[in-house]
């Protein structure tokens, strides 16, 4: 009998009812929402559980939502050879928050966790070996939250002077545009704050 | 008197012939012994993700191509995927014909590059120079279809850019023909070798637990003995009407390895014959005018075709809100792409998760307790491309 994404939602909920915020599937996905203190628990029982079997870890990333009281929202994916399966578990955190790692579970989190950390500043509880890896030695900040200008802050050069590549702020001859598409019958944006402005006027 | 050891720190790359790009590992020896290894990636590092967050969907693509850049198409194809089932649109049946001829071409460039350079590293000059000549026929495929042989830029959301330039489906049936002459000669060279077999048989075992443990997918876990293929499991596109096989490995070594990359492109010669036999005519690409650009002829005289390619070119389509995760088999594993959509005409975020990745960062358990000459070997059999490890 082939198990379908459907009782994979059942069997998870009836065992993890308490821990499992949120559960949908779309595209023939299982998409759940875990609370950050369950995640260890929740991905545990997915990999061991008789029923589920999520013996393989995919990836896991992290999503800056800067509005949000939570900040990111991280993912996880799993993948059942045997059912034929993907879930993917998203828990939100904000800042301060420390996840914690699941080398333990999973040894392939290693560097998934450090790219985490690299892209996004998310530090994870007991994690081995906690560094950059794919920015550039001694850069500073975490290139992938909405926050970061695309540019960067610095740029290198090989410096005749100095006679050694160097570091410097980023020099622009042109300011990097960013163009606004919105259908001009809607208003572009810079018309719809004139027009919002007239309105907080007349009222 | 017992003999006092130190062990010894060696720097190997970023700039090495063997590191098949620019890897820099720091190996810890002990005599020959290596003890531990630390890859450290990153200095092809390019921001792709941060950059297609700032792109519209149709100016993303490019960036695919230079992932992987020795099999671009197959790239392209799974971010396509993602945003056509956000969009929910079908491929007309002619434009998935032409995805899987090429992403089968894709999988003989990219096997063809590392079978050689595998040799290569392990001391045989000749398969490289007969492999790429080979290439240089596939990338001509490429160029006369997209026009240009690398950076193809051919997969678009919706279909495929163009149809099948005249004359095509004939040369590559002519290569398909002449090809597994070629394949058998480089077995000649290579299969029964003595110094081939002594470099890769046993090297870097990698058991059935080990490799699900390690992420691995593809040839990777093939060779182990996992039958999973995504083309299979969990077909995409028209691959279920295909009919092909899927070597499998016993002992999991390099060598093995290297078998199921050879019979891989044996199966990929059949997949691409049987496509060409079956290839239905019609449109290439989704006929919606609001998400593939109109042909060039109608451009002179419809004003509604010119109010789309306008619009497709500079605001580009919005894609629905939603997030989705697909997955292609590109030839070094899973490839897959992680899109989130707000409803405007550019990703909110755009997660690539590239097969090299994993594959790479066991290194370090699969050669504990190797030779240093074995380094290069287990290297070239996990077949890493640093455009796509790095990102």
């Amino acid at each position: 009998m082939t198990i379908t994404v459907n009782d994979i939602e059942k069997s998870v909920n009836s065992a993890l009812t308490t821990t499992i915020k949120k559960s949908e599937v779309k595209f023939n996905q299982l998409f759940i929402d875990v609370d950050v203190e369950n995640l260890i628990s929740v991905i545990l029982f997915l990999k061991t559980n008789e029923k589920c079997k999520f013996r393989q870890l995919i990836d896991i990333t992290a999503v800056d939502f800067p509005k949000n009281e939570k900040r990111f929202r991280l993912v996880y994916f799993l993948l059942s050879h045997e059912n034929n399966l993907r879930i993917l578990i998203n828990t939100n955190i904000n800042e301060k928050i420390k996840p914690p790692s699941i080398t333990k579970i999973f040894p392939s989190a290693n560097w998934m966790e450090r790219e985490v950390f690299d892209m996004y500043g998310i530090t994870f509880k007991d994690h081995p070996d906690l560094r950059r890896i794919l920015t550039d030695y001694g850069f500073e900040g975490h290139p992938l939250r909405k926050d970061f200008p695309l540019t960067g802050h610095t740029e290198v050069r090989y410096s005749e002077v100095k006679k050694k590549v160097i570091s410097e702020p980023v020099k622009l001859d042109q300011e990097y545009r960013n163009f606004d598409f919105e259908s001009p019958w809607e208003g572009t944006k810079y018309l719809k704050e004139e027009v919002n402005k007239n309105k907080d006027k007349n009222k | 008197m017992a003999k006092q050891t130190k062990t010894m720190n060696l720097n190997f790359g970023p700039q090495h012939p063997a590191a098949h790009g620019v890897l820099r590992l720091i190996l810890e020896l002990d005599g020959e012994i290596v003890e531990k290894i630390d890859p450290h990636i990153g200095l092809l590092h390019r921001g792709t993700e941060k950059l297609i967050e700032h792109k519209t969907y149709t100016q993303a693509v490019p960036y695919f191509d230079r992932l992987d850049y020795v099999a671009p198409m197959n790239q392209e194809h799974a971010f396509a995927l993602a945003i056509e089932k956000l969009l929910n649109i079908e491929v007309p049946i002619r434009g998935q014909f032409i995805r899987i001829l090429f992403c089968e071409i894709g999988r003989i460039l990219s096997h063809l590059l590392n079978i050689t350079t595998q040799a290569l590293d392990v001391g045989a000059l000749t398969p490289s120079l007969w492999g790429f000549e080979e290439r240089e026929t596939l990338m001509t495929f490429y160029e006369r279809v997209s026009g240009s042989r690398l950076h193809a830029n051919y997969f678009r959301p919706g279909g495929v850019h163009k149809d099948l330039p005249r004359g095509l489906t004939d040369d590559i049936i002519l290569f398909c023909d002449n090809f597994p002459k070629v394949i058998d000669d480089l077995e000649t060279l290579l299969t029964d070798n003595r110094i081939f077999k002594q470099r890769n048989v046993d090297i870097g075992i990698v058991t059935k637990q080990e490799a699900l443990d390690h992420s691995f997918s593809g040839v990777m876990l093939r060779g182990s003995g996992v039958a999973w293929d995504l083309r299979k499991s969990q077909p995409y596109e028209c691959y279920r009407d295909f009919d092909f096989k899927i070597p499998i490995g016993k002992n999991g070594d390099c060598y093995d390895r290297y078998l199921c990359r050879m019979e891989e492109m044996r199966e990929s010669v059949k997949i691409i014959k049987e496509c060409i036999k079956k290839m239905p005519s019609g449109p290439v690409k989704s006929i919606d005018g609001k998400i593939s650009p109109p042909k060039k002829e109608e451009l002179k005289n419809s004003m509604e075709a010119l109010i789309h390619h306008f619009k497709l070119f500079s605001e580009g389509f919005r894609v629905p809100k939603g997030e989705i995760y697909t997955a292609v088999e590109a030839p070094k594993g899973e490839f897959g792409v992680y899109l989130i959509s707000d409803g405007t005409n550019k990703p909110y975020k755009c997660k690539i998760r590239a097969p090299g990745f994993s594959h790479l960062q066991a290194m370090d358990y699969l050669l504990k307790g190797h030779m240093l000459a074995d380094v290069p070997a287990v290297l070239g059999s996990l077949d890493i491309v640093f455009g796509e490890v790095d990102r």
